[in-house]
């Protein structure tokens, strides 16, 4: 309590303490953060990076024709390791997605009220990386345009969906979860959007909003079903958000390989998304903020709490990790065992050692107040775990299928050129999309943050 | 050749406010003063602004739990009615209503069906969408997704008199009032 106290009464030095940089009003909000799609405010940076995302956006089209061209065999893929890069990319998309989730929907659920000036960034980025993800299934079905024979309907061939499969269940995760992420990114647009159309001078922009904001007009008894459709969706997102990472950990944890038959699963996988998610988001932010001059609505407290959050769900991982080898030691099963030595010391030992140097010892480092607010220290660990992570993906797929129960089946597994430029191909469709979104929508949610400068005023009253 | 009548009607008297507390009393005010057709309209929700104009609760909450309910009935009938009667596969003798593999994507079926009903029903209880609306006629109503608050009593209330709504109105101290063509 006593601390509580003594933290408040802190002189603020460069306002680290506040949600809101000082001095705004509820104007200057709609000026800082709308006038950046109003004006045209963008830094020169931008059209740097959206060159450099477009020519990998290129990559990616070269690499996908050349997929359906050729097939799959153009990858890395083999027996035993028929899972390679596509399905550590998807995971590893997936997983960035779910911090979006988690700001928006779980942060608003426990009145979180910093959670305002990141979640329609972080919603945004859910929806791409979702977008992307759900790109290597897709093209790993060797023929994508047939995607349509896991939906269940009646067709000529008497067929139906095997729906005791994960990989199914996997499909409706991933699609529930596209499109309520759509939805709650939408509704929390629509006030936004009825703000530009009135506030813009060219009639183009004008026409659009007004179409895409739906005629609204701040109505009381709309604000009144709006805050209750938005506290449903918060409300269901959140096991949504949950479920989705499980099920995508059952497409492993389902399985009888050493390695993947565990019961961990699930939590880690999920505390693992949150994990990478928020080390993306910190590695995007970061850059934005500075570029656009957003620090005082993505303040040092945004900054220091995201990262609190991104230790707190990095140790969750490790305990995840500890517990794969306790596991393996206390259930006496003898793969099982070999599979952890084998991850430690075997032939992908370095991937291992990698791992644990990016996600268990880099984030020790967030411990220190001095790191958290250092920002290319963040910037630079932020990368770090996001590289740990899609290592973690890589170790669980790759180690777990190259040397399982029958020695005589063993092999080893590399990713292609293909591998390589489908993967770096859609990180630049993720920068395409919100670099796009960043040039024509509000990144920050204005009726919100002009919402939290009245509570916030109001606090300051009592 | 009948003249014809030139003179707009009347869509309400629309006042505007500096402070949410302010419209948030006006709004009270003509609750109390009897005024039933009445709005308020602000860049931001206001705690209670709703409330103090009669509104108490909302279907929503209902249509979006009978949606999930539908959800995951029919997400689990999706399932069953293949998986044991139209195609059934003996694995193992394993029982072909095998409930708990279907519980994922019941639940999953239910949670896009509620969130789609909280989304879309929300939108069309609101009469939305609407792109024109009279009060967009209003000069200074465009301030109303803002930064200004705005409080309208309509015409179509039983007690309106469009004198008597001004005076009224003006005693709750607003910035401006306007009379907004219907």
């Amino acid at each position: 309590m006593a601390d509580a106290n003594n933290h408040k009464q802190q002189p603020d030095n460069d306002g680290q303490d506040h949600l809101i940089g000082p001095g705004h009003d509820i104007r200057s909000i709609d000026d800082s953060i709308g006038g950046i799609v109003l004006e045209q405010r963008h830094p020169a940076s931008w059209l740097f990076a959206f060159a450099v995302g477009s020519a990998l956006f290129m990559v990616f089209l070269t690499s996908t024709a050349y997929l359906i061209l050729k097939g799959v065999g153009i990858w890395g893929i083999n027996i035993p390791v028929a899972w390679g890069w596509a399905i550590i990319n998807f995971v590893w998309w997936v997983g960035i997605g779910h911090a979006g989730t988690l700001i928006s929907a779980i942060l608003l659920l426990f009145h979180q009220d910093w959670r305002t000036s990141i979640n329609r960034f972080a919603e945004a980025m859910t929806l791409f990386a979702v977008a992307c993800a759900s790109l290597f299934p897709l093209l790993h079905l060797g023929r994508p345009w047939l995607f349509y024979f896991i939906m269940p309907y009646p067709n000529t061939m008497g067929m139906w969906p095997q729906f005791r499969s994960p990989l199914a269940w996997d499909v409706f995760a991933v699609n529930t979860y596209a499109t309520v992420s759509a939805l709650f990114w939408y509704v929390g647009l629509v006030p936004d959007l009825a703000t530009m159309r009135d506030r813009a001078k060219n009639r183009i922009t004008q026409v659009a909003c007004g179409i895409a904001s739906l005629g609204w007009r701040g109505s009381a008894r709309h604000w009144f079903r709006y805050e209750m459709a938005y506290l449903l969706l918060a409300g269901l997102a959140t096991p949504l958000v949950v479920s989705v990472h499980s099920i995508v950990s059952y497409d492993f944890a389902v399985s009888l390989i050493p390695g993947w038959h565990t019961t961990v699963f699930p939590p880690y996988f999920v505390a693992g998304a949150v994990f990478s998610g928020f080390a993306m988001v910190m590695t995007l932010m970061i850059p934005i903020r500075k570029l656009y001059g957003l620090e005082d609505f993505i303040t040092m407290r945004h900054i220091n709490n995201m990262a609190k959050i991104t230790l707190a769900t990095g140790l969750i991982v490790a305990y995840g990790y500890s517990m794969e080898f306790f596991v393996g030691w206390y259930s006496g099963h003898e793969e099982e065992q070999f599979m952890l030595m084998n991850r430690v010391t075997g032939y992908y030992w370095y991937v291992f050692a990698a791992l644990i140097l990016c996600n268990v010892l880099t984030t020790q480092l967030l411990w220190f107040r001095s790191i958290r607010q250092n920002l290319v220290a963040l910037f630079i660990i932020s990368i770090i775990i996001n590289i740990g992570m899609w290592l973690e993906r890589y170790l669980i797929v790759i180690t777990s299928l190259h040397a399982d129960f029958l020695p005589s089946s063993w092999g080893t597994y590399h990713g292609t050129i293909w591998d390589w430029t489908l993967y770096i191909g859609t990180i630049g469709f993720f920068v395409v999309l919100l670099l796009v979104f960043i040039r024509f929508l509000p990144m920050i949610s204005m009726f919100e943050m002009k919402h939290l400068h009245h509570k916030l005023q109001h606090k300051a009253k009592h | 050749m009948e003249a014809v009548d030139n003179t707009p009607e009347t869509y309400g008297v629309l006042a505007e406010y500096e402070t949410p507390e302010a419209l948030l009393d006006a709004a009270e005010k003509a609750y109390a003063a009897g005024y039933r057709k009445i709005d308020a309209y602000s860049p931001y929700p206001i705690e209670g602004l709703a409330e103090v104009m009669g509104v108490k609760k909302t279907i929503l909450p209902a249509l979006v739990l009978g949606a999930g309910l539908t959800g995951a009935i029919g997400g689990y009938l999706m399932q069953y009615v293949p998986s044991v009667i139209l195609y059934p596969l003996n694995v193992g003798a394993r029982p072909l209503n095998s409930w708990p593999a279907f519980i994922p994507i019941s639940f999953e079926v239910a949670i896009l069906l509620a969130a789609s009903t909280a989304v879309i029903g929300m939108i069309a209880l609101n009469g939305l969408p609407r792109p024109y609306h009279p009060l967009f006629n209003a000069e200074s109503f465009e301030r109303a997704t803002q930064d200004r608050f705005f409080l309208c009593i309509e015409a179509d209330d039983t007690q309106f008199d469009s004198a008597a709504v001004q005076t009224f109105l003006e005693s709750t101290t607003p910035i401006s009032i306007t009379e907004v063509e219907a």
